[in-house]
């Protein structure tokens, strides 16, 4: 008896499978679809190729003045000639290292935190908690250990958007996560009231009026000669305003743990702290990552506001060199240079928080 | 833009209150000698009077001026440090004493000079207000701009100064009004205004940044009077003289022909004028408190006023802006100096 030999399987309609077939699914299915893809495709066609003519094919690369854009395209001179001004705002030339240092030690401080082998995690990031300020006090202001002292006044660019982020964040989190507890704090009605007031109030206020008070109003209720640093001032501002901020956010954590889970651990017999340390809040936290990442995207967009008060951080230094009589009328490339390296701090700060979310996964998302 | 301007108004207010109290306390001068610098407010930015360069250096006439105080001072004209203050700051910190001197493109006004505890030392520049026009609409003058639209950067005095001008000659016009220069060029640019108006000196960089600047002209109007200086708190009379004198001297400079090329040379000069403004003979520097050779480092540091204009926003620079009313009174111009004797 012959063996039954299936005959080989069919090769799917070529229309439904490959390259053409995802065409086909997704931007072709029916007629409206068909008729949006079009219009898009034209809206890149108007719009992609002048873009890409004039940032790279047209531009000028190369150069230090701004006899060497000529060809109608986008002056990348501009940015590379004041690239600098743009990292390092005023700091000095030979100090130049020590803000790279800065930076090399900051990424060298955070890398162990992200490795899964690494044991010692809630040390070092109680560590980084208070060295980080220090660290950035001794290479930036100096003064010690034979560096030279570099006044506030001086910092600015990249470095200064970098350290007014970095400080708020790291400073906004431990008191905002006290003033969300204070605020749930029932059974302590003063402390409760005292938090409540705190946040409301910070949260009320623009960060532009937290500023300008900071830098306009204080100086004149001071003494006179106590001068007090104006960069310090912005600083204390921006963390007042962002532990607000950042406590609401851990308050909605910590009303998403069900009731049970405090009536388990005050069962256990565990002390307040202990139950808020090792029950509530790696659960409360946890949940709300994507909230506070949120907050420090939103924190690193806001230290621009700063040029109000003359600290001159990223953006403001472009605008400055947008009127150095030598680069006046290459604002457009300044302005996309900038947009750019938000762009770069805010995508990785979001691809960041969503590794983050994945690593601590434990079943807990719906 | 409502609370800002609530909020500089509460501001205004507190200062002027607070302006009795902290003017009388404190010498500058000594404090300033004592210190060793000079610190200076600037603008965060403004073409030609004071902006950062590619290494990160102040430049611009602003800057300049207080290089020339830090020479009179300390024989040294780097010895200043710079404050970049925004418009709605400059005065607090003067008046907080976080600045010894504010020279930012500040104009000299009866308000501004009687009522917030500040002494304007003198006029580095006369400013005022014009207007720059399509070279299309065929234009030669402010008087034809009846019914046309204005492009203004925010910012009061301006918006002010064209209601006036406009009220006064019976004409109409439609003011669009932006927040920052380079929005005001755009829209000019894209044809959203006929007319662009703002302090003439900033005119001229404005210009520049339209991709055609030969299309533009800048109308010989002049609206308003503009005189910037240098402003230091009231108080101090010893540290007011340093400041004014400083810039006198590079005036008298200029008139006598000192030049920080030929300075050195001019030592050995018989004219007894010259002698006296290198404090060679007659006049003591002891007189204003500082070292016989004062106005000799101003010279040969900075240069004289002249070299100065030149070199941030006249022939030597990317601005080309002509002496007009800046030239020496002898050249027709409004800047002259009380002599050096």
């Amino acid at each position: 008896m012959a063996d039954f030999t299936p005959s080989p399987d069919l090769a799917p309609p070529s229309l439904t499978v490959g390259p053409l077939g995802w065409v086909r699914t997704n931007l072709f299915p029916d007629p409206f679809n068909s008729v949006l893809t079009l219009i898009a495709l034209y809206l890149v066609y108007l719009t992609l190729p002048p873009a890409i003519d004039w940032a790279l094919l047209k531009a000028d690369w190369s150069g230090t003045s701004r006899e060497a854009c000529v060809s109608g395209g986008a002056c990348w001179v501009f940015v590379h000639a004041r690239m600098n001004t743009f990292l390092y705002g005023f700091f000095p030339e030979s100090g130049y290292w020590r803000v790279n240092l800065l930076y090399f030690v900051t990424i060298a401080l955070l890398i162990p935190l992200f490795v899964k082998q690494f044991k010692y995690k809630v040390i070092l990031a109680a560590i980084n908690l208070v060295a980080f300020p220090l660290l950035v006090w001794i290479l930036m202001s100096g003064g010690v250990f034979g560096l030279s002292h570099v006044e506030t006044s001086n910092w600015g660019g990249l470095s200064l958007t970098l350290i007014l982020a970095a400080i708020g964040c790291v400073a906004a989190l431990p008191f905002g996560v006290l003033l969300a507890l204070g605020r749930q704090a029932t059974n302590m009605p003063a402390v409760k009231t005292m938090c409540v007031v705190f946040i409301e109030f910070w949260r009320g206020v623009p960060l532009i009026t937290v500023l300008f008070m900071s830098s306009v109003m204080l100086p004149l209720f001071l003494p006179e000669g106590t001068s007090f640093d104006k960069l310090l001032r912005a600083m204390i501002g921006i963390t007042l305003f962002q532990s607000a901020y950042m406590a609401e956010v851990i308050r909605g954590g910590l009303q998403a743990i069900p009731k049970g889970q405090y009536e388990a651990a005050d069962a256990m017999g565990l002390t307040y702290w202990k139950k808020t340390g090792l029950v509530i809040l790696p659960q409360a936290l946890k949940i709300v990552i994507p909230g506070i990442v949120n907050t420090f995207i939103a924190l690193f967009k806001d230290t621009t506001l700063v040029i109000i008060i003359g600290l001159l951080e990223v953006l403001g230094m472009v605008q400055t060199a947008l009127n150095d009589p030598n680069w006046l009328g290459y604002s457009t490339e300044g302005y996309v240079f900038t947009a750019a390296v938000f762009w770069v701090f805010c995508f990785s700060m979001s691809r960041f928080s969503q590794r983050l979310e994945a690593r601590l996964h434990t079943g807990h998302k719906r | 833009m409502k609370v800002k301007m609530k909020i500089a108004a509460i501001a205004a207010v507190a200062a002027c209150s607070m302006a009795a109290g902290t003017a009388q306390a404190g010498k500058t001068f000594d404090s300033v000698k004592s210190k060793g610098f000079v610190q200076c407010g600037v603008s965060t930015g403004l073409p030609g009077f004071s902006v950062a360069d590619d290494k990160g250096q102040w430049k611009g006439i602003d800057v300049d001026v207080c290089r020339a105080v830090a020479a009179a001072m300390f024989g040294d004209a780097s010895k200043v440090k710079f404050s970049p203050l925004n418009a709605k700051e400059r005065f607090t910190a003067l008046q907080s004493g976080e600045i010894d001197v504010l020279s930012r493109n500040t104009t000299w006004t009866y308000s501004r000079d009687t009522s917030l505890g500040l002494n304007f030392a003198g006029v580095t520049y006369y400013d005022g207000q014009g207007f720059m026009v399509s070279k299309k609409l065929k234009i030669n003058t402010a008087k034809k701009l009846s019914g046309a639209a204005i492009c203004i950067q925010a910012g009061t005095t301006t918006e002010l100064n064209v209601a006036d001008y406009f009220r006064s000659n019976k004409m109409t016009y439609k003011a669009i009004t932006y927040d920052t220069s380079d929005e005001t060029v755009k829209a000019f640019e894209a044809g959203r205004c006929d007319v662009l108006t703002s302090d003439a000196s900033q005119l001229y960089a404005l210009r520049i940044k339209l991709s055609a600047p030969d299309n533009a002209i800048v109308l010989p109007e002049i609206i308003s009077k503009e005189p910037l200086g240098p402003v230091v708190r009231q108080g101090d009379d010893e540290w007011f003289n340093v400041v004014r004198w400083a810039l006198f001297a590079q005036i008298n400079a200029e008139e006598a022909g000192l030049t920080s090329g030929n300075v050195d040379g001019m030592k050995t000069n018989k004219d007894p004028n010259i002698r006296r403004i290198l404090g060679l003979e007659g006049v003591k520097g002891e007189m204003i408190g500082l070292k016989d050779d004062w106005a000799y480092q101003i010279i040969k540091q900075v240069g004289n006023y002249g070299e100065m204009f030149d070199r941030n926003v006249g022939k030597g620079s990317a601005l080309g802006i002509a002496r007009g009313q800046n030239a020496l009174w002898s050249a027709g111009g409004l800047q002259y100096a009380p002599p050096i004797r």
